[in-house]
């Protein structure tokens, strides 16, 4: 089969990512969205363009927001005419979005398209609980004014409790952290390791900012001009003095290593990413940071099987390897999503491990070990912050701008997601 | 932007009496350019001072050209009214004087017109250049044009401004431009004020074929400080009038920035114009739109301190942003190549202030900045010749923006009132100004500064 054409990663656009409940607290996902989108506009010129399609999503969706990019779209200044679909794979959503238009550019089906996500955790979705569900689905049901009445005269104080939506597993009942904190403690994941990656992603992130990295890949928003879950002075000895929040279930709660400062934190915050043919890109001058080369989904049995809930990332990387030929050490630069530090740590433990190597991936000997030094060149959520769906659409044009700037290369995208999934991609430049 | 009360008092009918009976200045509202706007909305006068005026006839073919109906005799009814009817704009053709003798039949067509000239009318006097005459009688002769130009400015009433060309010998037939804008609406804060064309040689363009609504059609513009105030307009102003606008501001004004550039359809560069590089980073922006041919140094700030409480961090602040910024980005435009750089034929504009001309209490950082920019104009504009290019600034008064907004009252009023057109002038006086040194039919003007202040007082 003839190698279908490459998607080109031609530029990005993000509004900085804020803490939960803080800066971007009135904003909706649609108005971050389309913040982003139009900041993305004004750097590539793409008002009224018709884009091949929009593609993007939310974890935390209202459900008035069934059309989310679509709206998002109408209410930006790119061309109507520009089609859309939302994805939603949980944390995986932005590069899933990416792969999914990357996909249809190489196919030829599309010349240029926009990859993102946005999530907020501030104005999240409330549901009404069950009972008050059925008892005004009920009252709608009603014909008459007294059966609405009379529906309604069954309701207790206690089914006026709302349901926020929170970050646990539904088929566990336990936080993403407690899930985690299992792997971690199987892992044998130190505190001290967990902190001193912790500080290195602050550390890089601040180095990237001074130096003007993301000046062609961000666009202030509500006042907002860097991510403000960003500590520059963050060291691993301050974040030694932190206190554990996340617990194994049934474990040694003194031996618990997972602080809020090795754990993201909740977030709010949109991000997106402008794909194209190369003919597409060069008709405009526009550069090639990078080339998206191949991806791989895949999902654990966290609920039944005894696989951690974050790990499917270990087993999508292998199986991308061997399609494309290529050893774990055949990279430049790593791009491994920092749900919680130690997610980053046993996911690389376990690379390294000859016996999940052999028994789980079914290897004859271990992936091995990786240059730790190419790893979240620029930091990465633990500093940036994690607005779920957005996460991906950071990711993708921060190391295509990485392997741009370094002048070639290939790098490496890690992704877990809830629900026991994960996504990962290559690109090269 | 702060509200002009005043302005809407003295116009309201119950000001306008009791403003007349105690004597307060009237505040003209002034005509402003819009697309497919007429050259001037009625008749225009001709008069010629000697019998050797080179430029009437130029005159003559640009108002022929506009539909503009004209008249010699400056007493004489019009279409029909009587001999004190309104005209749009008086022309006196003020080349070849001999002698300061000469000047009275300079006086003898303006006296009538003053009365004549109508609401936001037009007075232009075109004359030779007095450095390229010999003889002393020559020389004061048109020297003398100045002095009677600027007071006259401050005669004129209603809107209309009155101002001053000098031509340079054998620019006659480039003048058409600068015609144009001087007639127009387009310079409706300009007042009181002398420009010299032709005065740096080996120039080279032609105005031949300019559409006059959209002078600038196809061209790419990168505008400083694009995010608000000046700025803002000035990349609405040129996106209006045909060019492609690259939208620069500073990374944290980004928002606003995106805003400007989709409301002009082009590109936002996020960039600090002080930083190593930017000259740089703004040509490798632009290569996506295939180079670049009119650059606005609009961005500038502001850190007012006595200069006995100075302090050389915020002093170079100053100097870096409003001067030495453009200065590192000039010198990269020049070593650019013409194909996917700054274009032959390119042209700079930047933005200098009263505040560099007549210097302003509390600003001498500012101050210092802004002269610094019109010694940068003056020396760049024989680099440029070389590349048909050129270099001019406009220098703003009054502008009512948020920097002006935050002025005290009294300040902020005398900003307003002390000047000949008795208000603050609007950010799109400025943008008509630096649109038009952007043409490529302003091709002759170059090295020059023009205020844009109605005429302020300080300094003037
Ligand atoms: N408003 C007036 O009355 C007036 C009068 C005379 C001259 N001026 C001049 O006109 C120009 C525009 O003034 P304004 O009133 O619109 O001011 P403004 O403050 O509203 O806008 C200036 C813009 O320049 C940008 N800027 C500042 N430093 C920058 C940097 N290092 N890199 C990139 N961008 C930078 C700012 O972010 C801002 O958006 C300035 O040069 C000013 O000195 C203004």
């Amino acid at each position: 089969m003839a190698s279908p054409r490459r998607a080109a990663v031609v530029g990005a656009n993000r509004i900085p990512f804020a803490r939960s409940n803080g800066a971007y607290a009135r904003a909706s996902n649609q108005d971050m969205l389309t913040a982003a989108l139009d900041g993305l506009v004004a750097r590539f010129g793409l008002t009224e363009e018709r884009m091949g399609e929009v593609v993007a999503g939310a974890v935390l969706k209202h459900s008035r927001d069934f059309n989310l990019t679509r709206e998002a779209v109408l209410g930006s200044r790119l061309s109507a005419a520009t089609p859309t679909y939302d994805v939603q794979q949980a944390c995986g959503t932005g590069l899933e979005a990416a792969i999914l238009i990357a996909n249809k550019i190489a196919l030829g089906q599309l010349e240029v398209g926009i990859a993102g996500g946005v999530d907020t955790t501030s104005d999240a979705p409330i549901a009404v609980n069950d009972d008050l569900r059925e008892v005004l689905l009920e009252a709608n049901r009603a014909k008459s004014t007294a059966g609405i009445v009379k529906a309604l005269a069954g309701l207790r104080p206690g089914q006026l409790v709302p349901e926020i939506p929170a970050n646990r597993e539904p088929r566990t009942g336990m936080a993403m952290g407690e899930h985690a904190a299992i792997t971690a403690a199987h892992w044998g994941i130190e505190r001290t390791a967990q902190d001193e990656l912790t500080a290195r992603s602050h550390q890089n992130l601040a180095k990237a900012y001074d130096a003007g990295f993301f000046d062609d890949l961000m666009t202030p928003f509500l006042g907002l001009t860097k991510d403000n879950n960003l500590r520059a002075d963050s060291t691993a000895e301050k974040l030694g003095k932190l206190k554990p929040v996340f617990f194994p279930a049934g474990g040694d709660k003194t031996e618990a290593t997972m602080t809020a400062g090795n754990s993201t934190p909740l977030t709010d915050g949109a991000a997106t990413v402008l794909l194209a043919s190369d003919e597409w890109a060069a008709e405009r001058g526009l550069p090639v940071l990078a080339h998206i080369v191949d991806a791989e989904t895949a999902a654990v049995d966290y609920v039944h099987g005894d696989e951690g809930l974050l790990m499917a990332p270990a087993y999508a990387v292998p199986r991308m390897l061997e399609r494309n030929g290529l050893t774990l050490q055949d990279f430049d630069f790593y791009e491994i999503h920092e749900a919680f530090a130690s997610t980053v740590l046993a996911t690389l433990a376990a690379w390294e491990s000859p016996q999940f190597c052999k028994e789980r991936l079914g290897l004859d000997a271990p992936l091995g070990s990786i240059d730790r030094e190419k790893l979240n060149v620029h930091g990465s959520s633990l500093a940036a912050g994690h607005p779920f769906a957005a996460t991906g659409a950071r990711i993708v044009p921060t190391l295509a701008k990485i392997l741009h700037e370094n002048g070639g290369g290939r790098g490496l995208i890690s992704i877990c997601a809830a629900g026991g999934q994960g996504v990962v991609a290559i690109l090269e430049a | 932007m702060s509200h002009d009360w005043y302005s809407d008092f003295v116009n309201s009918g119950f000001g306008r009496a009791v403003a007349g009976n105690v004597g307060l200045p009237p505040v003209p509202k002034l005509r402003r350019w819009e697309p497919g706007q007429p050259l001037l909305s009625g008749a225009a006068l001709l008069g010629t001072a000697t019998a050797d005026g080179r430029v009437a006839k130029i005159v003559r073919a640009v108002l022929a050209d506009a539909g503009v109906e004209v008249h010699e005799d400056p007493a004489a009814p019009i279409g029909g009214g009587s001999s004190s009817s309104k005209v749009a704009a008086a022309i006196v053709d003020a080349t070849g004087l001999s002698s300061p003798r000469d000047l009275a039949a300079i006086q003898q067509f303006l006296t009538p017109v003053m009365r004549r000239v109508g609401p936001s009318g037009r007075i232009l006097v075109i004359g030779d250049v007095p450095a390229q005459a010999e003889r002393p009688a020559v020389r004061a002769a048109r020297r003398s044009l100045e002095g009677l130009v600027r007071s006259a400015a401050k005669e004129a009433r209603y809107g209309a401004t009155v101002n001053l060309v000098h031509v340079a010998d054998g620019a006659e037939n480039d003048i058409e431009s600068t015609l144009r804008f001087f007639l127009s609406s387009r310079s409706a804060f300009v007042d009181g004020q002398r420009l010299d064309v032709g005065t740096v040689p080996g120039y080279a363009g032609s105005s031949a074929g300019t559409d006059w609504d959209h002078p600038i059609t196809g061209k790419v513009a990168v505008v400083t400080g694009a995010a608000r105030g000046i700025g803002r307009t000035v990349a609405q102003t040129l996106a209006r009038d045909g060019a492609t606008v690259v939208a620069v501001d500073i990374p944290a004004a980004g928002d606003a920035l995106a805003h400007t550039a989709n409301d002009v359809g082009g590109t936002a560069l996020q960039l600090d114009i002080t930083g190593a590089g930017a000259g740089e980073a703004i040509l490798e922006h632009c290569r996506r739109h295939g180079g670049v041919d009119i650059v606005v140094h609009n961005a500038g700030i502001t850190r007012d301190k006595l200069l006995a409480n100075q302090d050389t961090d915020r002093w170079n602040s100053v100097i870096d942003v409003n001067l030495n910024a453009q200065l590192a980005i000039n010198d990269v435009l020049l070593a650019s190549g013409d194909d996917d750089g700054f274009h032959r034929g390119g042209r700079i504009v930047t933005v200098s202030s009263m505040a560099g001309i007549a210097g302003n209490r509390g600003q001498t950082s500012y101050g210092a900045s802004k002269a610094g920019v019109i010694g940068l104009v003056e020396a760049t504009a024989p680099l440029l010749a070389d590349k048909d290019a050129t270099i001019n600034a406009v220098a703003p008064g009054f502008i009512e923006t948020a920097m002006t907004a935050a002025m005290p009252v009294g300040t902020r009023e005398a900003g307003r009132r002390l000047s000949s057109l008795t208000q603050g002038g609007l950010p799109v006086d400025v943008a008509e100004t630096i649109a038009w040194f952007a043409q490529g039919a302003s091709y002759a003007i170059n090295g020059q500064v023009l205020r844009v202040d109605g005429q302020n007082y300080l300094g003037a």
